[in-house]
């Protein structure tokens, strides 16, 4: 078959790859001209591209460079391969793609919900296909990985669901913000009950999510050692420290008391899972940004959505990846975080500290032409 | 005349009520027996005219000119119709039915256009209470009327529904609808393989937009149903295998379906 007959996603496909493999080998000077050149064939050949592929790396081109990166795998819902390969071959592909990064990141943060239904030969699986990470991995717990045996697999496998650690001048905090009142002793449902119900997101018979009041006070003597509090923070928590949609769960029932304990420090980013779409919201001092799954995506909320997310075009149910993804975060000088969407089957998409530190007046990120409805 | 026809319908069923209850009749028997049916008998004109007999069982009428086994012209049928309920009417004048209401006729070919005449309103619904035997208190009506406390057309059966007949009919939608919420919530009732069930990628059926079907699905490559959709997503992420038309479960779905769109403006055919 002749190169005319190649579709469309096909010829996106390698111009996209090709564009990515030749920056790797340019230096500064000669990527510029390039991301030129590249943005003149993408107008010759009348491509649209409201975010031309070039737009990805203003954040080097301007020379703010980051003071380091981490990479993230989230969502990724495996059920043992017998039953079900698809989610396999989708964290498969994002082990692939973070283990292809040159340079490697710092770390892999994985974020939570491993497993579907916190099955061991879920989790196990998961365990085993980590391994293949490079880069040393943190886990964060999701309650598709508790809600079974009460997280007592996890822990085994993993270690603590909430620790915090230092990194290069930023002190990182791992929260378990997945923990639900007693819902089920008084119903009298089994663990597989209990997980089933949790694992859906459009039922009103679980709890809300929370960080619970011991964990607080965990949060509460962590962050009182950090005594310099222009020290950056970064959480990782499985579900959004705010209130999006208390319907699905996008919801932490105590995130204002959470939210008071990050007050007093300068600069505070939150990286969370579990919503499965690009997300981005900002309060006061606390930058919030969603992770892709890499199982499947989520329609946004019918309401609720914070007014800094740039939605993402509607995902394409006839391709399996679409809405799909893993990514990068770039940590600045200043403690905020560049966040890279790799969409698998899209352009990448960068939400900038920028944006969110303007309050959304800066380097807006490219508008979707399919809203959800 | 009247009279008789009463007769004749009561005989045939004190008949059956005889033979159900006849000591002499085993009771099993009796049971078997369907109930009799009077045979309409057409009288045969002596000079071979074709009789056409009404369905009432009893009226009947020859038709001059036609030999019986031709067939009616449209003019010739619609006469032989014309009388024979005419005939019907005579016998049963009380019979109820609601005014023939006029409507504006178009001028015959070639007629001045009166001006002058104005075609009357039509004629209200009568404004008769319902018969004995018709719709009874029983069935409702009574209080149809004294819940809206306005003047309620009437006449008719239907409509004469009672709270009761609505809650029945909202409990049973409702039903259908929490069948459609159960198999769009179980990946094995859907049918799946994979463990995937509808509701992972679609929470509150949301995504769905059941409002814009039909429409040109473009991977498709024609127009789709809201089912030929739903079949696609079992077929494909749920590895599942296509539902028919009829498949209740299918049908429950898109009962769901609709049900949590509730008030989203139809927008067939949207992108």
């Amino acid at each position: 078959m002749g190169n005319k007959f190649r579709s469309i996603e096909t010829k996106h496909h390698a111009e996209r790859d090709a564009f990515f493999e030749d920056l790797k080998k340019l230096d500064r000077r000669a990527f510029l001209r390039v991301a030129g050149i590249s943005a003149g064939i993408a107008a010759g050949l009348g491509l649209r591209t409201p975010h031309s592929f070039q737009l990805v790396n203003v954040a080097e081109a301007q020379g703010t460079k980051p003071r380091f990166s981490f990479a993230y795998i989230s969502d990724t819902h495996l059920y043992e391969k017998k039953l079900n390969d698809r989610f396999v071959r989708a964290i498969l592909k994002a082990v692939d793609d973070v283990n292809a990064l040159d340079p490697q990141p710092d770390f892999v943060l994985f974020g939570g919900d491993l497993a579907q239904l916190g099955k061991p030969g879920e989790l196990k699986l998961g365990a085993e296909i980590l391994k293949a990470v490079k880069a040393p991995i943190r886990m964060m717990v999701g309650e598709h990985d508790w809600f079974l045996d009460m997280g007592e697999l996890w822990t085994d496998l993993f270690g603590p669901p909430n620790y915090s650690f230092d990194h290069k001048g930023v002190h990182f905090v791992v929260l378990n913000s997945i923990l639900e009142k007693d819902f089920w002793t008084e119903r009298k449902l089994t663990p597989e009950e209990r997980m089933q119900i949790v694992a859906g997101l459009d039922n009103g018979i679980q709890s809300r999510f929370e960080v619970g009041a011991p964990q607080r006070e965990w949060l509460r003597q962590d962050l009182a050692k950090v005594t310099n509090k222009a020290t950056p923070i970064i959480v990782f928590s499985h579900s959004p420290l705010y209130k999006y949609y208390r319907p699905w769960n996008f919801w932490t029932d105590d995130a204002d008391e959470v939210q008071a304990l990050f007050k007093p420090f300068q600069t505070v980013t939150v990286i969370h899972g579990h919503t499965h779409q690009l997300l981005s919201n900002r309060i006061g001092n606390m930058s919030f940004h969603g992770m892709l799954s890499t199982a499947w995506p989520w329609p946004y909320a019918p309401e609720g959505l914070p007014r800094l997310t740039v939605q993402m075009n509607r995902a394409d149910p006839f391709s399996q990846f679409d809405g799909c993804g893993d990514g990068r975060m770039d940590v600045l000088a200043s403690g905020m975080v560049d966040k890279l969407y790799n969409l698998w089957e899209r352009n990448p998409i960068s939400v900038r500290a920028s944006y969110l530190a303007s309050g959304g007046k800066q380097d807006v990120p490219p508008r979707t032409r399919l809203p959800s409805y | 005349m009247k009279l008789l026809v009463g007769t004749g319908a009561l005989l045939s069923f004190v008949g059956g009520a005889a033979l159900a209850t006849g000591p002499a009749t085993p009771p099993n028997a009796a049971a078997a027996q369907p109930p009799e049916v009077k045979k309409h008998e057409l009288p045969v004109s002596k000079d071979g005219n074709l009789v056409v007999g009404l369905c009432d069982g009893e009226t009947s009428m020859e038709v001059k000119g036609v030999k019986a086994g031709q067939s009616l012209t449209r003019a010739q049928a619609q006469h032989v119709s014309g009388a024979l309920m005419e005939e019907w009417l005579r016998k049963n004048p009380d019979a109820h039915w609601d005014a023939v209401p006029l409507v504006a006729q178009a001028p015959a070919p070639g007629a001045t256009t009166p001006r002058t005449q104005q075609p009357r309103p039509p004629a209200p619904a009568s404004s008769q209470t319902v018969r004995p035997g018709g719709v009874t208190p029983e069935s409702g009506g009574a209080e149809v009327k004294k819940e809206l406390s306005a003047p309620i057309q009437d006449g008719h059966t239907y409509g004469a529904f009672s709270d009761r007949d609505e809650a029945i009919w909202a409990a049973s939608t409702q039903q259908f609808v929490d069948e459609g919420h159960r198999v769009f919530h179980d990946a094995a009732a859907i049918g799946g393989t994979v463990g995937i069930s509808c509701d992972m990628c679609h929470p509150d059926a949301s995504n769905t937009h059941p409002e814009t079907y039909p429409k040109y699905q473009v991977q498709l490559g024609r127009v789709a149903l809201l089912r030929d959709m739903i079949n696609w997503c079992i077929e494909n992420p749920v590895r599942g295998r296509p539902l028919a038309d009829g498949d209740p479960r299918m049908r429950a779905m898109e009962a769901y379906i609709y049900a949590k769109r509730k008030g989203v403006k139809l927008e067939y055919g949207k992108k």
